[in-house]
């Protein structure tokens, strides 16, 4: 007897747990399944400052078109291109982005908006950085004096300029430096770092100023060439990837291009400093 | 300890204010854990049971590896689902990476071996007491699994709190299946990790808290649910 009724239950809980399954599942795939959105695969630093929750909502009014980001740093945006997960692609490595439209898997790469790295470090500057006023020579400081530096060591975008940088200066920083750290990391988590143990950065101007844990540091050396941030759009190729939303995706390049959205990029503010500049004409 | 102060008066302030965005991301993370727990239990606490009392040649090697996988680290779980549901992988076409149905894919995945180890053990315990009297009642191995599982219930729903603790907790597998997409794939877990990120220390931390509070009220509801039962089955 016992046996029977506990068996009955039990098929009843599983049925529960099934219909559960089923109904939560389900309303996910429709969620899923109604959107033709495009889905952008995009540098950290543009979604962290808030541009794109500034810029995309004036997108879908004006297109009706949803746009889905996701924030990753640029070696793994071209990763997630070259898989065909993504639509489009926001990027910022020149050397890579060519690369990756040379392999076939991107086409039509627009330079369509800029900005700037800085160096930012200690509050007291102990390298002296603020008064070399060149970049490549206060990279040199750096090393010299065995400041700690934190790399950000994630093949990001920001990781190869830093990279770039080193080399102008003639250096290869490495494992048998103490000085020199490498996160592994996205650009908030370097500040973070950095802030606690008071060390040297290269960092990107916009996450720089939007950026809430800095307290022990300071912006040091900036408005050099070297340290130019353009930033592509790269359509993923439809050819290779048939899934991907290229019509959108190409729509969604037009308008950021167009005066509209390069005005609204121009417009775009946090703590009353531009962050980005529009790339006009190119 | 200004942090710690800051972090209770934002999360105070988030959940007196109903905010919206906090509203759809905790909902995203209790349908996603929950749909997991239940898709994990389905399957978990029939074999878990079948496991406990059926005695075949390569039991124990099965037992190992199911105790082994309770300890899977939630980012390579994550990044074979990626691979698996990824354009170029063999999934592809289903087109459900970065959707809220691959993080439960991913969760289950994680929380699965939990569920069906844990309750292993709860069954295994129940069977070394019981074993003589089932026998001579003539219970076939399905049956006895049915009827310890029903004599185990409380100590199973332990094993499924374990579970639902271990995806709503996890931060490393629905980051690489769902990217974080705002109102799409973000969870509680993974706006923490954002806006620590961004330096909003405290902001994550108020979130934390919430995260916390609201393991809290599925532990009750699971506390009161089996105190109910008890007094029903004695009634």
């Amino acid at each position: 007897m016992r046996v029977y009724r506990s068996a009955d239950f039990l098929t009843r809980v599983a049925w529960l747990l099934a219909g559960l399954c089923a109904a939560l599942l389900s309303a996910g795939a429709g969620a899923a399944a109604a959107t033709a959105a495009v889905t952008l695969a995009s540098t950290t630093s543009t979604d962290n400052s808030g541009l794109y929750d500034y810029l995309l909502p004036k997108f879908t009014a004006d297109t009706g078109i949803r746009v889905r980001v996701i924030a990753v740093g640029t070696g793994r945006a071209l990763s997630i291109g070259r898989r065909g997960d993504a639509d489009l692609l926001i990027v910022h490595d020149r050397e890579s982005e060519l690369e990756f439209v040379a392999d076939g898997h991107g086409v039509a790469r627009v330079p369509f908006m800029y900005n700037d790295y800085v160096l930012v470090g200690p509050r007291a500057d102990p390298g002296g950085l603020r008064a070399a006023g060149d970049v490549v020579h206060a990279m040199r400081l750096i090393a010299r004096g065995r400041r700690p530096f934190i790399s950000r060591g994630d093949d990001s975008g920001t990781h190869k300029k830093e990279l770039q940088l080193w080399r102008a200066a003639g250096l290869a920083p490495g494992a048998a430096d103490a000085w020199y750290r490498e996160a592994g990391a996205g650009m908030g988590a370097v500040l973070n770092l950095a802030n606690e143990l008071v060390a040297y950065t290269l960092t990107d101007r916009s996450t720089w100023v939007s950026f809430n844990n800095r307290a022990a540091l300071a912006l040091l050396v900036e408005n050099q060439p070297p340290l130019h941030n353009p930033y592509s759009a790269i359509l993923v190729n439809p050819q290779k990837h048939p899934a991907v939303n290229h019509r959108a995706a190409r729509r969604l390049v037009e308008w950021l291009t167009s005066r509209r959205g390069l005005d609204w990029i121009d417009n775009y503010r946090v703590r009353g400093v531009r962050l980005f500049h529009p790339l006009r004409g190119g | 300890m200004t942090d710690f102060s800051d972090a209770l008066q934002t999360a105070l302030h988030l959940l007196v204010n109903l905010d919206a965005g906090l509203v759809e991301i905790i909902a995203l993370s209790l349908r996603v854990s929950l749909t997991a727990v239940a898709a994990a239990a389905l399957v978990g606490l029939p074999l878990g049971a079948l496991l406990a009392v059926s005695r075949f040649p390569t039991r124990r090697f099965w037992i190992n590896l199911l105790n082994t996988f309770m300890g899977l680290p939630p980012v390579v779980v994550g990044l074979m689902v990626y691979l698996m549901l990824s354009r170029a992988g063999p999934l592809g076409p289903l087109g459900l990476l970065y959707t809220p149905v691959a993080m439960i894919i991913a969760q289950t995945l994680l929380i699965f071996p939990i569920i069906a180890a844990l309750s292993c053990g709860v069954v295994q315990g129940l069977f070394d007491e019981y074993h003589e009297q089932l026998r001579s009642l003539g219970s076939r191995t399905l049956a006895t699994a049915r009827t310890l599982l029903w004599e185990g219930r409380f100590g199973l729903v332990t094993a499924i709190l374990a579970g639902f603790g271990r995806g709503n907790a996890e931060v490393g597998a629905v980051l690489i299946v769902g990217g974080n997409i705002n109102h799409s794939t973000r969870v509680m877990t993974t706006t923490i990790a954002l806006e620590t990120s961004k330096g909003n220390l405290a902001l994550a931390l108020a979130l934390g808290l919430i995260l916390i509070l609201v393991s809290l009220l599925v532990a009750s509801a699971a506390q009161w649910l089996h105190t109910a039962t008890m007094h029903r089955g004695r009634a």
